[in-house]
């Protein structure tokens, strides 16, 4: 186990506004990590700073020691929270277009997957539904090989048959080296394939604990616990 | 399909509670291979790390044990196994009689419905 990812007194502002404050992070090796925070907690910010998208004001982050740029984004595979495709591409054009694109793509992994989903390769994008647009962004991003995959809200669209079969994707697909940092309002969807979780509010990290911890000592759920804290 | 789990007990422990279950009923024969940690992960829907956890549990009560390169298996302990589905048993049987005196029944109306019931399902 090593360490992939590193924020160090991380803050990010929007004008005096601040997003972000004095995060300390560090994200191991091997592990499947929740980001949970309601919303406007500063999710977003902080995943766009890892992935080299946002400047942090003030504060340090690094990827294997490297600080964030063109070497990292090799390493790391990015979900956004919105689309950046063009909707009149077809599917396999993108998956050309990825494969060229990044190094460690794995265009076989992505079709096999497709399949799976019943989703045709020769569909262009925007004949597709809300959620069927989703399965194939995550598809793309999953096929990477990659170090760490960070998943920005990666199952809110698709219905629960197609959720169930995207975490079974997660769990078998990716490497035991590599791992995954997922923000998400669905917690109870996805608690049983954490790790760990980190409750972040206002920007700042309230908790960091696993799963087993939280419900060992509160003797709830994570989810449970998670409408306990942010309790509006 | 993924397993039915509680959410607010440790998956970890449900984990071992399930695999225990399925080797007193029989599903796992002793001595048999159990399946590799990524495979059930993937069968339970829960995080390998997790999975392997439980495993190590396993391991530590000596109900399974692994061989360096070939996996885990079963325990060819038969007592041990005896001892845990009795225990099992016990520990049920409490349950159930805890909830009979809540709902106000003494032991000899117990007993006499426990025997009525039995024969009933036999016929």
């Amino acid at each position: 186990m090593s360490t992939l990812l590193e924020c160090k007194d991380l803050t990010k502002a929007y004008g005096k506004k601040p997003a972000v404050e004095h995060v300390n992070l560090c994200i191991e090796s091997g592990h499947i990590i929740g980001l949970l925070g309601p919303n406007g907690s500063g999710k977003t910010t902080l995943i766009k700073m890892m992935n080299g998208l946002l400047m942090p004001t003030s504060g340090e982050l690094y990827m294997r020691e490297a600080p964030i740029g063109v070497e990292s984004k090799k390493h790391i595979s990015y979900l956004p929270d919105h689309t950046y495709l063009n909707m009149n591409q077809r599917v396999n054009d993108i998956i050309r277009m990825f494969a060229d694109f990044y190094e460690d793509f794995d265009s076989l992994r992505a079709y096999d997957m497709l399949a799976k989903l019943q989703i045709n390769p020769e569909d262009r994008l925007k004949t597709m539904s809300k959620g069927t647009k989703e399965k194939v962004q995550l598809i793309l991003v999953m096929s990477r090989r990659a170090d760490l995959y960070i998943l920005d809200e990666p199952i809110a669209g698709v219905d629960p048959a197609a959720r169930d079969y995207i975490l079974d994707v997660i769990l078998s697909n990716y490497d035991p080296e590599a791992s995954i940092l997922i923000s998400t309002h669905l917690i109870a969807d996805i608690e049983n394939i954490l790790d760990e979780v980190i409750f972040i509010q206002n920007g700042q990290i309230r908790l960091v604990s696993s799963v087993d911890e939280i419900r060992q000592k509160e003797g709830k759920s994570v989810d449970a616990l998670f409408r306990e804290v942010f309790k509006c | 399909m993924p397993w039915n789990l509680d959410s607010d007990r440790p998956i970890f422990l449900q984990i071992v509670e399930r695999i225990q279950m399925d080797i007193i009923a029989g599903k796992y024969t002793p001595g048999d291979k159990l399946p590799s940690v990524r495979d059930l992960a993937a069968e339970a829907a829960v995080n390998p790390n997790t999975m392997q956890k439980a495993f190590q549990e396993l391991e530590r009560t000596g109900l399974v044990h692994s061989q360096r390169t070939s996996g885990r298996f079963i325990t060819e302990d038969t007592t041990m196994i005896e001892e845990l589905k009795t225990s099992f048993a016990n520990e049920k049987i409490h349950e159930f009689l805890t909830l009979m005196q809540q709902l106000g029944f003494e032991n000899e109306q117990i007993l006499d419905m426990m025997n009525r019931n039995m024969k009933e399902e036999q016929a």
